[in-house]
């Protein structure tokens, strides 16, 4: 056990959890990734998935999606174990994936992009507009090929993608990932217009800033754990706390 | 597990005011690459003051001819590789069972080829056809069941299994049909040649080419225009996250395979009927041929598929006629002149 004295997983049990991971292991491979991951999310919230690099961040969410199979344990969301059923079937049960790669379809427009993920039918026009209206370089764009934009742009259009149709949770992955303080800026807007909506979301990020005042609760990962679990409230307002787990973890593998 | 490099987020100043993104930002040119698109005209323009107009119009006619009826086989066979990463080297057999089924129609409705009806002779053609394509589709139904779907994502006993079963299917025409060649008789109407000043254009040719050029629409429609097309491209860019947005790709990867069966079929038949006469190994024969299309097309691109079919017919039908020793390896020439200058193939999913 690398940090014993950060397994306080329990602090903060969650009310209500729309997604509970218990004891989940996950092997790419040979490699053991995720070593017994237990995570709750809150239902309503945006909850924030902390941890350096190889920490295991990606894989869960890969997992929960079905894109990895878990080897152990249970995926539980909105009241069944998702754990062994196929990624469509995942996606169909209503979880939307904004995966690191942004994933865009980039011979597709923007239009078609928006339209494929909209599987019920044709796009809501009221709900592209109140979409536009915090991305607008997606109306800008909309009859271009998505792999014309540039990096922040494809970014708007993976989570347009994943919000074109009311989802109940959405995982996404590192978005602020090398782009421009300017886009970072209308992400967070964008997120912020989303938790209005109470919209559960899971958001993976290194970007400590980017998601202090955005998050509810938060989880810290380190070496295919969950090694904290507790208010992203306690964690901002704490520096030891932030020092132990993020500047720790961080330190002990350079 | 690929580690990123470890960096430590430093705080980051988030500016205050949100920016104006609209306003600088240049609209990004439409990239449309139409380099590969205009080899087709320059190639033939190229041949043009070597040979005299007519045999120019005749060579011409018969290579696109040729090309549509290659694309019309090989189309199937790019999606197939694209969503799936599927090498399917019994793609031929289609072409074969395509043939072969057409006889069951065309052979006892002889009377219907003959008459001096076009109504007739399209009505037996086209019931040959559809009968083709349905055996074909369905047999590519099954072939996907029973012998892709054991080894996805396992190259090399895609390819042993597949090359295994284009052989048994070899040996089933072989056993049904005899192992004679068959005569599979051109409709009266279609019989003969048009003339165009000098030039002899075989009837049949331009069926071939109208036909190469309905599918070609077809395709390209349904890949632009419907949700069921437009996933297919997603899911040859991205089948994962098609996946991850609520599509079985599975199913939609067998519904392709099939379709692309039955267009093999519908190849298939044209080819007999342009040969006039069959062999149970006429669609091994040609499977090298569709290989090297779709590999100068870049894999997975119909796009590229249709204008690589087009290159390699009138490169072979040019070379046939001005330098018959070169034609036997125009095509090997053609496929390393196009993979020098774009290594993955005109159109390449992968490059961008």
């Amino acid at each position: 056990m690398a940090h014993p004295n950060l397994r306080d997983v329990n602090a903060a049990p969650a009310a209500d959890p729309i997604l509970t991971l218990s004891g989940v292991h996950t092997h790419i491979g040979q490699y053991h990734i995720l070593q017994g991951v237990d995570m709750a999310v809150p239902r309503g919230g945006l909850a924030v998935l902390l941890g350096r690099n190889g920490a295991g961040k990606t894989t869960t969410l890969r997992t929960i999606m079905g894109l990895w199979k878990a080897s152990r344990g249970s995926i539980v969301f909105d009241g069944r174990d998702i754990s062994k059923m196929t990624t469509p079937d995942i996606a169909r049960a209503g979880i939307a994936y904004v995966p690191e790669s942004m994933a865009v379809f980039s011979e597709l427009t923007v239009r078609e992009n928006l339209y494929l993920a909209a599987r019920s039918g044709p796009l809501d026009a009221a709900r592209v507009d109140w979409i536009c209206g915090f991305f607008p370089a997606l109306k800008r764009f909309w009859n271009y090929p998505a792999g014309n934009l540039s990096g922040g742009q494809k970014q708007m259009v993976a989570i347009a993608r994943a919000i074109v149709e009311p989802r109940q949770l959405l995982l996404v992955d590192e978005p602020t990932k090398g782009l421009a303080p300017a886009i970072v800026q209308s992400l967070m807007a964008a997120f912020r217009e989303l938790k209005d909506t109470r919209t559960t979301i899971l958001l993976v990020e290194q970007n400590f800033n980017f998601v202090r005042s955005l998050g509810d609760s938060v989880s810290v990962m380190d070496d295919g754990r969950v090694v904290h679990a507790g208010l992203m409230h306690d964690l901002a307002g704490d520096a030891a706390l932030q020092q132990r787990l993020l500047g720790l973890s961080l330190d002990s593998h350079q | 597990m690929t580690r990123k490099p470890t960096t430590v987020t430093a705080p980051l100043p988030l500016p205050q005011a949100a920016p104006a993104m609209q306003a600088e930002t240049p609209l990004p040119a439409a990239r449309r690459d139409i380099a590969p698109l205009l080899l087709v005209p320059l190639l033939m323009l190229a041949v043009l003051p070597f040979v005299s107009f007519p045999t120019w119009i005749t060579l011409t006619v018969a290579g696109l001819a040729m090309g549509m009826m290659i694309f019309i086989m090989a189309s199937g066979l790019t999606l197939v590789f694209g969503l799936m990463n599927v090498l399917n080297f019994g793609h031929g057999a289609f072409v074969s069972v395509g043939a072969f089924s057409a006889t069951l129609v065309l052979l006892p409705m002889r009377d219907w080829l003959e008459a001096d009806s076009l109504a007739a002779n399209l009505g037996a053609l086209g019931l040959a056809v559809l009968l083709a394509m349905a055996v074909t589709g369905l047999l590519g139904w099954v072939f996907e069941r029973v012998l892709i779907m054991p080894v996805y994502g396992q190259h090399l006993k895609q390819i042993l299994i597949t090359m295994g079963g284009m052989i048994v299917s070899e040996q089933l025409i072989n056993v049904i049909w005899g192992a004679e060649q068959l005569p599979l008789p051109l409709p009266a109407a279609l019989h003969g040649a048009l003339f165009l000043g000098d030039a002899a254009i075989e009837k049949y040719r331009l069926v071939a080419v109208v036909v190469g050029l309905v599918v070609f629409a077809a395709m390209f429609l349904t890949l632009n225009r419907t949700r069921i097309g437009l996933l297919i491209r997603a899911g040859v860019e991205n089948g994962d996250m098609v996946e991850a947005l609520g599509y079985r790709i599975r199913r939609l990867f067998v519904a392709v395979f099939a379709a692309g069966s039955a267009l093999a079929g519908l190849g298939g038949v044209m080819w007999g009927l342009y040969k006039e006469t069959l062999t149970a190994s006429m669609g091994a024969d040609i499977t090298v041929m569709i290989f090297i299309v779709i590999i100068i097309g870049g894999l997975g691109s119909v796009g590229g598929c249709f204008i690589g079919a087009l290159l390699m017919a009138l490169a072979g039908n040019y070379a046939g006629f001005l330098a018959p020793k070169v034609a036997l390896v125009s095509n090997i020439i053609l496929m390393i002149a196009i993979l020098l200058w774009r290594p993955a193939g005109l159109y390449s999913k992968s490059r961008s």
